[in-house]
């Protein structure tokens, strides 16, 4: 176990030392930092010495581990547009994108395995099928559409008036079909619950979750019918084996059967792909940000990305990688532990 | 010649491939609406009434204007027209075809990459495998898009909008390709694994040929039919992930769209209630990446039974 530990740790730490590399070549490859702290009418003498005595005529590898060290005290550099450092930046905006991110697990945890057990113990049965069938269309929605559709459907509302008016059938599918609209579909709102830092809630409004609502169905949309797909097929394959066999010649409920013995063995590749889909997770953030303009990391890296400021877009990829390594890095090592028939010297099966 | 090419369509119409095509309502169904709409895309400068990159041909007092059907519609613009006054059917026509081009082009670039190292890392094993294989782990577990998105960025900065807009072809098959290399290459690896301890690998080996001769020669043309079910489901995935790069802003410039920035032009009028502009090009996006998937999933369950699984 330790020299699992101990090489899965060492991996992380060259990753992120890999992603720092890319962050500094970043940094030192985009604009001239003299250019955007000094004017026009500074001589060419005056623009070395100042180069010179802010390091830029260093070494490279001087100047990456100066990168380095201050990146490992938190010192990120500061960010053009805010004045502030980026770090402060990314920290204030990034508990809307942990919300967000929290308020659709929530959906797809409380969606995916009750439909995924139904659709793997009654393959047959119609509400599987459609199920299934809703799931592969579903998987061929990019989440920006399914947002612009529930932005017309629940935001602004839909008024059908094609079928005649005056017939009875007519003004009930017109009705049936019109949507009322009027959930918000832009950012937070203003009834934010303070926590601690810079952590301001909306899960303690009305308001706050009233804006949360479409923002999380959205980002669920999208990794709900993966992760049916995934128990319904893990569970049809413990439903054949041996113990669940024995355990209906037992003569066990059928319900503790399924939820307590297979359930539990069929969640076990759930956490590693769910672990995986974390990073999935962040890249959809970033669309759904953009399109409910929700104030969160995502949202604030495409900015950085349209006004150049190049700081806050190092410092937003040091920390998503950071953020990555660790979740991967907790993954592998909580497998490790509940399977224990992964080879702990690292080799996959 | 022509005896050849008899036998080889007898061939195929013996093949299980066509057996099973043809009891897959399904598959056929999918089947035809691709090949109609990669007709259309590729006819487009044919087909559509009017060319969306000429300026000339663009009215802007035609702004916005409902598709047929709904009041105040011109019959002269079909699906309505944009905010600057495009027409949509021409503009979408144009789009699937930058869109199909993106995704074609990017699984051409991920097919070589794949294959090259996956054949790399399975033949040759050893430090190459572990190597290789790190890289496409760590890629992976960041996710093909994010990948792309901040690869995407980083290009952007660098080149400028202007700059980056005259290429955004080419940096986009270049981004999703090197993005996505590692789905075919553990494909492509896990079935080399499987192939070289057979026979006629030995045999290869027994009369002298070399690594290279019997990587490409031999071993390939075994691995190509699980390549083929992927790449297929891929071209849906980097369709996909165009127009999410184009959505963000960082694909297609406005003035040559694929459907995913069209999707984004129009996503700024939908408050107004013109959702035709987004709405039409994202079910035309639909429709095209769902019948791919659909074609993929009908491939990989005739063509290699053993990948199923989900």
């Amino acid at each position: 176990m330790l020299a699992f530990l101990v090489q899965r740790i060492s991996q992380a730490i060259l990753v992120m030392f890999v992603i720092s590399v890319i962050a500094f070549a970043i940094q030192d490859g985009l604009g001239d930092p003299l250019q955007q702290m000094v004017g026009m009418s500074v001589s060419e003498e005056e623009r070395d010495a100042i180069r010179d005595e802010m390091g830029l005529n260093d070494p490279l590898v001087v100047q990456y581990l100066r990168f380095a060290g201050n990146a490992v005290q938190g010192d990120l550099g500061i960010s053009y547009f805010y004045g502030k450092p980026t770090l402060d930046v990314i920290l204030e905006h990034l508990p809307a994108t942990l919300e967000l991110a929290i308020g659709a697990s929530l959906i797809i945890l409380f969606f995916s395995v009750p439909i995924g057990v139904y659709a793997a113990i009654r393959p047959q049965a119609l509400l599987s099928k459609f199920f299934m069938g809703v799931s592969t269309v579903g998987i061929s929605i990019p989440v920006f559409l399914t947002a612009i559709v529930l932005i017309q459907l629940f935001s602004i509302g839909v008024t059908v008036d094609m079928f005649p008016a005056d017939t009875g059938w007519g003004q009930n599918l017109n009705s049936a079909l019109s949507t009322e609209g009027g959930l918000p579909s832009y950012g937070r709102g203003d009834e934010l619950t303070h926590l601690f830092g810079t952590w301001h809630s909306g899960f303690f409004s009305q308001g706050g979750l009233l804006h949360l609502i479409l923002p999380a169905i959205s980002l669920a949309s999208i990794m709900l019918p993966l992760f049916i797909r995934l128990i319904r097929a893990e569970m049809m394959e413990v439903l054949q084996s041996d113990y669940v066999r024995y355990a209906r010649a037992k003569g066990l409920q059928p319900g503790r059967i399924n939820f307590l013995h297979a359930l539990k063995n069929t969640m076990l590749p759930v956490i590693t792909v769910g672990g995986v889909q974390i990073g999935t997770m962040v890249a959809y953030t970033i669309l759904t940000e953009t399109v409910f303009q929700w104030p969160g990391v995502g949202l604030m890296f495409l900015e950085a990305i349209t006004r150049s400021d190049i700081p806050l877009i190092v410092a937003y990829l040091m920390v998503v990688g950071l953020i990555f390594v660790i979740t991967n890095t907790i993954v592998d090592l909580i497998y490790g532990l509940v399977n224990p028939t992964v080879k702990l010297t690292g080799k996959k099966a | 010649m022509t005896t050849a090419t008899i036998s080889r369509w007898d061939r195929f119409r013996d093949s299980f491939l066509w057996y099973s095509f043809k009891r897959d309502k399904i598959a056929i169904v999918s089947f035809l609406v691709l090949v109609l709409m990669v007709a259309a895309a590729v006819f487009a400068p044919l087909l559509a009434p009017t060319d969306p990159y000429d300026l000339a041909q663009i009215n802007i007092m035609n702004s916005e204007l409902p598709p047929v059907g709904m009041s105040g519609a011109d019959a002269a613009f079909p699906l309505g027209t944009d905010a600057q006054g495009r027409d949509m059917l021409s503009t979408i026509l144009y789009g699937t075809r930058v869109s199909l081009l993106i995704g074609f082009g990017a699984v051409v670039l991920q097919a070589v990459l794949g294959i090259l190292f996956g054949l790399l890392a399975g033949y040759l094993g050893g430090r190459v495998d572990s190597i290789l294989m790190r890289i496409a782990d760590v890629q992976l577990s960041f996710s093909t898009l994010m990948v792309a998105i901040i690869v995407g960025a980083v290009f952007k900065a660098s080149f400028g909008n202007l700059m980056f807009g005259e290429i955004a072809i080419y940096m986009l098959i270049f981004i999703i390709g090197v993005a996505e290399w590692p789905q075919i290459a553990r494909t492509v690896r896990a079935s080399v694994l499987a192939e070289k301890k057979k026979e006629y690998v030995d045999a290869a080996k027994v009369m002298g040929f070399g690594t290279r001769r019997i990587m490409f020669r031999h071993i390939l043309p075994n691995t190509l039919s699980p390549i083929f079910v992927i790449a297929t489901v891929q071209i849906a995935n980097a369709i996909i992930s165009e127009a999410a790069l184009s959505f963000l802003g960082l694909g297609m410039p406005e003035t040559q769209p694929s459907l995913g920035s069209l999707i984004k032009s129009g996503f700024d009028y939908i408050q107004s209630g013109s959702w035709w502009i987004t709405l039409i090009p994202g079910l035309v996006l639909v429709v095209l990446v769902l019948v791919i998937n659909l074609l993929g999933d009908w491939l990989r369950d005739v063509m290699n039974p053993r990948l199923y699984k989900g």
